[in-house]
This record gives structure tokens, sequence and C-alpha cells, in this order.
């Protein structure tokens, strides 16, 4: 019956929104921020520690929201493990152009091993409404690591 | 006449739309309702015949707008069982004329004054309350609701008891739960203890017979939108000698007796509400799709709804997983409920896919959610052309629904 659903429900993202792996309160962290989308309620807190290279070493994420956002927080956590700051901007640049055009111009080279890991979350560009759930914790990171401590997926640019 | 649905269903053109190929199963109407011809031709053939601003033009395509707009007034007071057609206020939604009261009837009340809400208000009847809480010393309570989902009127006993409260705002159905508060109850006590009292019938006023003088309040708001007429128009009913003693809200034209530099002085009443251009051509929707809904009649679209809304509930608890929200004894076709294991923006998504329309969210209503324990609900809510047949739908997908996510 949904057949074409699996497309934007693909296993990867049923599991990882069922299981997610970093979802967890980092006891200790140098960064965090909380993000939300007062439209549908969705919010995510994020921490964020750095190796002693400056480094990405550790994320964690608390979220409520749908199996979407709970898969995208934790494939994020995942995908910027041992990236340094400018790094993880770029990926969630290329993650963006991802979720709201199903392209990925920039996955060169570069972002290509992280980038195979967030494609999974691409169906979402067909689903106008909820490409907001797929970069909502990405809005949180990236506030985090700006030192802004709130982001919203609602307005601005999803 | 006898109710027939499958004829409703033809008076609404957008019915006979498939979506993703498949037949649309339309279960958001408490959102929005559809619109029928009826008002899509009135609407039209205004702006293709006879389109003018009201109220001031002194031509012929101005007094005819102007007699087809005010139309809308008297269809509104009709609805309602108003005494004085002076007595409606046009507005452009419920949230207008709740902020209407809030501003005008709020300016009137003393600091440490109190206005009671309930527990289960949309966002619409919380905040233009906590502003004029915080701009005027206002003190806001909140009454209860039980487990079941119902007015804890004991409760509101408790809070009307020392005689400070200026003003009870309460839905007279919840748009989460589909409660009906009972609304001649609520005034009786409110009246008792000297408050004056306000009913949001966003809900209510599509599935039941609204009659002001009956329930004995002192507000009632509602919108056109949700009446199968269209967005942009609502509506504040309110004692004339209320009106007349409130200040004017927003200042315009159309509002004013005379203006000078030095002072100005306001139109009778119930203009010295309605600053602006009007919502003109959706006041000759509204009146339109008035005439519409009372030619179908309450008592078969009441009885319709009530067999859908029995039929929803049974389908639905039969379904593991499934938690329908609130059991109130008198409620109608506002089902909401959780998916376990499933967050409700994926049901609504899979829904979507089966070309089945539901809302799935808060639904402006964040402290009630928090109050029943749950980040969000879906939500299918029915409408006079809504069957059988599309809850059988949404009960055999939401099986499936299910599948997918266990």
């Amino acid at each position: 019956m949904f057949d074409d659903l699996r497309d934007l429900y693909q296993e990867v993202i049923l599991d990882h929104g069922r299981r997610p792996r970093h979802a967890t309160r980092l006891e200790s962290f140098d960064a965090t921020a909380k993000g939300d989308n007062p439209m549908c309620g969705d919010r995510v807190q994020v921490w964020v520690k750095y190796g002693p290279d400056g480094r990405i070493s550790n994320t964690g994420f608390e979220a409520r929201g749908c199996a979407i956002s709970i898969a995208s927080a934790d494939l994020m956590a995942e995908s910027v493990q041992g990236r340094t700051t400018d790094e993880t901007r770029a990926l969630f640049t290329a993650f963006r152009e991802l979720a709201r055009t199903g392209q990925c111009p920039a996955c060169d080279a570069a972002l290509n091993e992280p980038m195979e890991r967030l494609k999974p979350l691409s169906g979402v560009h067909e689903y106008p409404s909820r490409v907001k759930c797929a970069t909502l914790a990405w809005h949180a990171l990236n506030a985090a690591l700006e030192g802004t401590n709130n982001a919203t997926s609602e307005g601005g640019t999803p | 006449m006898s109710f027939d649905v499958a004829k409703i269903r033809q008076d609404f053109p957008i019915l006979s739309q498939t979506i993703r190929g498949k037949p649309l199963v339309f279960l958001d109407s408490g959102a929005s309702a559809q619109k029928p011809r009826v008002v899509i031709d009135a609407m039209r053939n205004a702006m293709e015949t006879q389109y003018a601003n009201v109220h001031r033009g002194l031509h012929w395509m101005s007094e005819r707008t102007t007699e087809a707009y005010e139309a809308c007034r008297d269809a509104i007071a009709g609805l309602v069982n108003a005494s004085d057609r002076a007595e409606i206020v046009i507005t452009g939604s419920v949230t207008n004329s709740l902020n209407l009261v809030a501003h005008s009837y709020g300016r009137v009340m003393k600091p440490g004054q109190a206005v009671i809400i309930s527990a289960m208000e949309h966002h619409s009847n919380i905040v233009p309350w906590q502003m004029l809480r915080d701009e005027r010393g206002i003190e806001l309570r909140v009454c209860p609701i039980t487990d079941a989902g119902e007015l804890d009127l004991n409760a509101l006993e408790t809070l009307l008891a020392d005689r400070k409260v200026g003003l009870v705002s309460i839905t007279h159905m919840s748009n989460v739960l589909g409660t009906y508060t009972p609304v001649e109850r609520i005034t009786q006590m409110a009246h008792a203890a000297g408050a004056r009292v306000m009913f949001d019938g966003a809900q209510a006023i599509v599935h039941r017979k609204v009659d002001v003088q009956a329930i004995g309040c002192d507000f009632y708001a509602f919108t056109g939108h949700k009446l199968y007429g269209p967005t942009g128009i609502g509506a504040l009913w309110a004692r004339r000698e209320l009106l007349e003693a409130m200040p004017a809200f927003l200042g315009g034209g159309d509002m004013i007796s005379s203006v000078t530099y030095e002072k100005s002085t306001w139109a009778q009443v119930p203009h010295k509400f309605e600053a602006g251009t009007p919502p003109i051509l959706e006041g000759i929707g509204l009146k339109a799709a008035i005439d519409y809904f009372l030619s179908i009649g309450h008592e078969g679209i009441a009885a319709h709804e009530q067999d859908l809304t029995n039929h929803a509930i049974a389908r639905l608890s039969a379904i593991e997983g499934i938690r329908i929200l609130g059991r109130a004894q008198d409620r109608g076709g506002v089902i909401s409920f959780t998916l376990d294991n499933a967050h409700a923006h994926d049901v609504a998504t899979l829904l979507d896919r089966q070309g089945i329309a539901v809302r799935a969210g808060h639904h402006c209503a964040e402290p009630l959610m928090h109050r029943l324990g749950v980040e969000s609900t879906a939500r299918a809510t029915f409408g006079m052309y809504t069957t059988r047949e599309e809850i059988d739908a949404l009960a055999d997908t939401l099986i499936r629904v299910r599948e997918f996510f266990v």
C-alpha cells in the first residue's frame, strides 16, 4: 500500500527513527543549542564536544518529533564525527540542498563519504512540508557552532 | 427534506477530485471546510456584475454591493438568533473577534479583575488574555478539564467564588477533543458570580444550532471559513448595551461619525467596531454559505455527523495501538488520536499518500497537549459532506500504517 513511500521512509530512516544511537545529552560538552519548529511543535537540543585537535569528537541530541526528524538528527551526529567546524558547515549547506532539491551538486570527493550516509533523507524533497523536519537538527547544530544557542527552521530557508 | 449526503457532495465541486491518483478523502474540515458551488458562484457573480466599495458610494454599484454585503449581517443575526442586527460585528476571523473583546471590553475591566479560560482552548483564546494580563494587570485563571475531557464545573464554581472575575471566555466545542461545553450552565454560573461570558464558537456553530438568546451569554464569536464560507470573514455577536459601552478598538474609516484633528466621534454600533473597508466579497460569500447551510438544516446535519462520530470512534477504537483523546458524553465530529510507535506527522504523510487529508500537530492548543501528556496528535474532523465510507477508508488505512511502523 505504501510502496511509493519507501523513498521517504527507507529502512535506514525507520531504523534510526526507532533506535537512534546518539539520542543522549552529553555530560561534558563545549557547545549546545536548541532548535524548534513552532508550526509543528518539533524540538531538538544538540550538544557538541570538541577534541584537542578542534574537531568534533562527539555529538548528542534530545529531540521530540517525527521519524524523519529523529533519524536526521541521528545521521547528522554520525556524519559530523571527527569533522572541523568548517567541514561541518559545508556539510550542512550540502545537506540542505539535498533535502530541498533531492540533488547534491556539491557532493564532491571531500563530502562524498558523509553525504552517502545522508542520502536516504533525500526523499523529503518531494514533501515540502517535511523538509524542515529533516533540517531542524542541522539548524540547531549550526547555531551551536556559531554560539547562538537557538535556531528555528520556521520562516527562513529550510 | 431528508438528508442526502450523496446529493450534498455534488454541491461541492472540489470533492470529486483525485489526489495522488486516489479519490480525495477530506477529513480536515475542522481546520477549514470546503465550499459549495453556491458560495463560489455568489462571489464570482458579485465580482462580475455588481462590485464596488460599500457604505460610501452614491452610485448604483455601491448601493447594490452595500445591500448584498449588509444582507450577510442579517443572515448571521438569523443564524445565531440575535434580537438585533446591530449586535453583529463583522470581523476577519474568530481570532479577530476574541482580540476585539480583549482589547475593548478588556479596557473597561479593572486591574485585579480576572478572566477565566479553560484548559482546552485554542491559542486564539489564550494569547489575547495573556496580553491583557501583562498590559492591564488582569489575572488569568484556567479552569481545568476532567480526564474525560470535560470542563470541570466544580473547579469553575471555585474559580468564580471570589467574584473578581470580569469575563469567562471558553470554547463551545474543543477543536482537539470534540467536547461540547455546557454553555447554558456556564452562563448561569458566570452571571451568578457577576461575570460576563463569551464563547468561541469556531467549531460548534458548524455542527449544532446556536441560539445566543437561549444560551444567555454576552459574546459569541465564530468564523466563516469553517462554515463552508470564504476565509477572511468572521463575526462577533455581543449584547447591544455592551457594544455601546465598550471603547472602539481599531480606528479608521467607516467606524467614525465625524473627524477633526482635535476629536473624532464614533459611528453607531456595530460600525464603531468595523474600521476600514470590510470583507465585502467574503460577506456575500458567507451569506450564500449560511443560506445553503440552513437549507440543508441543523437537524439533518447534526444527526449525520453524530452517526459519523459514533462510527469513527467504533472503528478507530478497534485498532490496536490507537488511542482516541477525550471521551466526553457530549461530543461531536472532531477525533484526535495517537498511534503507538508513530509520530502524528508520519501518520499524516502516510494517510496523505492514500488521498486522506487529516491534520497533525498540536492543533494550536499546546497547553492542552501538555495536559493530555502528548506532543501531537492526528485529527480527523467531519463536515456535512463526510461519508461513512471515508471513515472506513481512514480506519482501513490506519491498520496498514500501524503495520508500517511496528
